[in-house]
C-alpha cells in the first residue's frame, strides 16, 4: 500500500481535492476559436483559388459566424480571468515561450480581420441601401477598398487561422503537469477538429448543392484524420510513462469514457462520417444531420479534454 | 547565487508550524496556505514507513509557470526565487495548470500567489518564516552555489530527493531522506 495525504488541512479553492480551475468558459472558447479558424481558413482558400462565385456560402454567409464566435469566445475568456482589470497587460508584451501570448496576439489580428471580411460583403447583404449618399458613401468606399485587397486579407488569414486553430492544442500540450494534455498530438488534433467544425458550419450555411458536396467531402477527410489522430493519441498515452497511462484511464474505463466515446468519437465523428459517405454514394441524407453532429462532437470534445485534463497530475 | 531549501524528513514531525508561520508572515488569506504537510505511508501493517514532508513551491530552475505566463508576471528574481508581480498578473491560471506540484492558488484579490521564499526576509539576510520557526530545526535555507553554506554541506553529506524530477522542472527543494 502506498498512500499520500495532505495532513495540514489544505483546501485551496479550485486546487483541492483536484485541480478544477478552468471550466466552461475555456472549453467554449476552445470550440469557438477552432470554429472561427476553420471557417475563415476555408473562406481564404476559396478566395485564393478564385472560386468565390462557385462557393458563395463559404465566403459570404458562413463568414458571418467567426466575428460573433470570436467575440463570444473572447468574452468568455475575459469573464474567466480573475484579475481582469489588468488584462491589457497581455498586449504590452509578447512572450515567445507562452502559447497563450501567441493566442492573444493572433486573436488581435484575426478578430478585426474577420469583421473586415464580413464588412466587405455589406453591399451584397444590403444591395437596396443607398450607397451613394452621406455616411454610406464613406462606408461604401471602405467596402470597395476591402474588396480590392480581399486576396491580401486571404493571404494573411491563411497562416493566422492555422495558428489560431493549432495554438489552443499547443497551449494545453505545453502543460507538462497535466499528463492527459502533455502530448504533441493535441495541437494538430485541435486544428483538425477546428477545421472540421468549420467545414460543418459551412455545410449548414451552404448555398448550393455543389458547395455542400465539396465541404461534405472535406469534412469527411478531416474526420478521418481526426479519428487517426485520436487513436494515435491514445496509443501514445498507453505507451507512455506511468502518469500518462493513468491519465488515459480516464477515457478508457474511467469517468469520461462514455462522454468521450459516445458523444465525441461515435456521435461526433464516426456516425457523421458514415452519413457523409452514404450521402456521397447517393443516398438521400439531410446534410444538416452530420454537420450538427460534428459541431456537437467538437464542443463535447473540448469540454471532456478541459475537465478530464485537470484531474490528471503527477504522482509522487 | 542560487537559493534552495533542504528539509530533513527524518526530523520533521508534521507539526505544521511552518504552515502557520507562513500564513502569519505573508498575510495569507484565511482558508489559503502557501505550504502544506504531506504524509506518505508505505507498506502494510505492521511494516509501515511514514515520510512527512513540508511542501511548497519548489522554485524550479526550469519553471513551467514562468515559461507559460502570457504577460511575464511570473518571473525569476535574483537567486532563482520564482515570484509573481501582482500588477502584471491577469489571473488566467495558466501557471496554476502548469505546476506539477500544485503550489499556486488564485488570491481573492485576483492575482495568482504562492510561496516566495519570503523574499522580503531573504533580501535582509534572514531565513524564510517557515525555516525560522521550525521547532525541530529540520529546514535549511541558503545559497547552494556557496560550498560553505550550511545547506550545501547538508546536501553534500545526506541522501536526498526532489519531487517528481521526471517532470523536468529541476526543483530546488531537497528532501533529505
Amino acid at each position: 500500500m502506498k498512500e499520500e495525504l495532505i495532513i495540514s488541512g489544505r483546501n485551496l479553492p479550485h486546487i483541492d481535492p483536484h485541480l478544477n480551475l478552468w471550466h466552461w468558459p475555456i472549453s467554449l472558447y476552445l470550440f469557438l476559436g477552432g470554429l472561427a479558424a476553420g471557417i475563415l481558413f476555408f473562406a481564404a482558400i476559396i478566395v485564393l483559388f478564385n472560386k468565390e462565385e462557385k462557393y458563395l456560402g463559404s465566403v459570404k454567409w458562413a463568414t458571418l459566424v467567426p466575428p460573433v464566435a470570436l467575440v463570444i469566445g473572447l468574452g468568455a475568456l475575459l469573464f474567466d480571468l480573475s484579475h481582469v482589470l489588468y488584462s491589457w497587460r497581455l498586449y504590452v508584451t509578447f512572450r515567445i515561450d507562452s502559447p497563450m501570448s501567441w493566442g492573444a496576439w493572433t486573436l488581435m489580428l484575426v478578430t478585426p480581420l474577420s469583421f473586415l471580411w464580413s464588412i466587405s460583403y455589406f453591399k451584397e447583404y444590403f444591395p437596396n441601401w443607398n450607397w451613394q449618399k452621406g455616411f454610406l458613401s464613406y462606408a461604401g468606399s471602405l467596402i470597395d477598398f476591402l474588396n480590392e485587397y480581399k486576396k491580401v486579407m486571404a493571404w494573411i488569414l491563411l497562416p493566422s487561422t492555422i495558428i489560431l486553430g493549432i495554438y489552443t492544442g499547443i497551449l494545453l500540450s505545453a502543460f507538462n503537469a497535466r499528463p492527459l494534455w502533455n502530448n504533441s498530438i493535441l495541437g494538430p488534433l485541435f486544428l483538425t477538429s477546428g477545421l472540421s467544425t468549420g467545414a460543418a458550419a459551412i455545410i449548414l450555411m451552404a448555398k448550393s448543392h455543389t458547395e455542400r458536396r465539396l465541404f461534405s467531402l472535406i469534412d469527411l477527410v478531416l474526420i478521418g484524420i481526426e479519428l487517426f489522430l485520436i487513436t494515435h493519441m491514445i496509443f501514445g498515452m498507453q505507451a507512455g510513462s506511468q502518469v500518462q497511462i493513468e491519465a488515459s484511464h480516464l477515457i478508457l474505463g474511467g469517468e469520461f469514457t462514455i462522454m468521450f466515446w459516445i458523444f465525441v468519437v461515435i456521435l461526433g465523428l464516426a456516425f457523421p462520417a458514415m452519413l457523409e459517405i452514404f450521402e456521397l454514394i447517393g443516398f438521400k441524407v439531410p446534410a444538416v444531420a452530420p454537420a450538427i453532429l460534428v459541431l456537437i462532437g467538437g464542443i463535447v470534445f473540448r469540454f471532456v479534454m478541459v475537465e478530464a485534463g485537470q484531474i490528471t497530475r503527477y504522482l509522487y | 547565487m542560487r537559493y534552495a531549501m533542504a528539509i530533513d524528513t527524518k526530523k520533521c514531525v508534521g507539526c505544521a508550524d511552518c504552515v502557520v508561520a507562513c500564513q502569519t508572515e505573508n498575510n495569507v488569506p484565511v482558508g489559503y496556505c502557501r505550504d502544506w504537510i504531506t504524509e506518505t505511508v508505505d507498506g502494510s501493517y505492521p511494516n509501515l514507513e511514514i515520510e512527512l514532508r513540508s511542501e511548497r513551491c519548489n522554485h524550479c530552475e526550469n519553471a513551467p509557470c514562468v515559461r507559460c505566463c502570457p504577460t511575464g508576471a511570473s518571473q525569476i528574481a535574483e537567486g532563482g526565487i520564482v515570484f509573481v508581480e501582482h500588477d502584471e498578473c491577469i489571473g488566467c491560471g495558466a501557471c496554476i495548470e502548469s505546476c506539477p506540484y500544485e503550489a499556486r492558488y488564485v488570491h481573492p484579490d485576483g492575482y495568482v500567489d504562492k510561496c516566495t521564499f519570503c523574499m522580503h526576509r531573504v533580501t535582509e539576510g534572514k531565513d524564510p518564516a517557515c525555516v525560522a520557526v521550525c521547532p525541530t530545526k529540520c529546514m535549511y535555507f541558503g545559497d547552494i552555489d556557496d560550498p560553505n553554506s550550511e545547506i550545501s554541506k547538508m546536501l553534500a553529506t545526506r541522501k536526498q530527493k526532489t519531487l517528481a524530477p521526471e517532470a523536468g522542472t529541476d526543483p530546488h527543494i531537497f528532501y533529505l531522506t
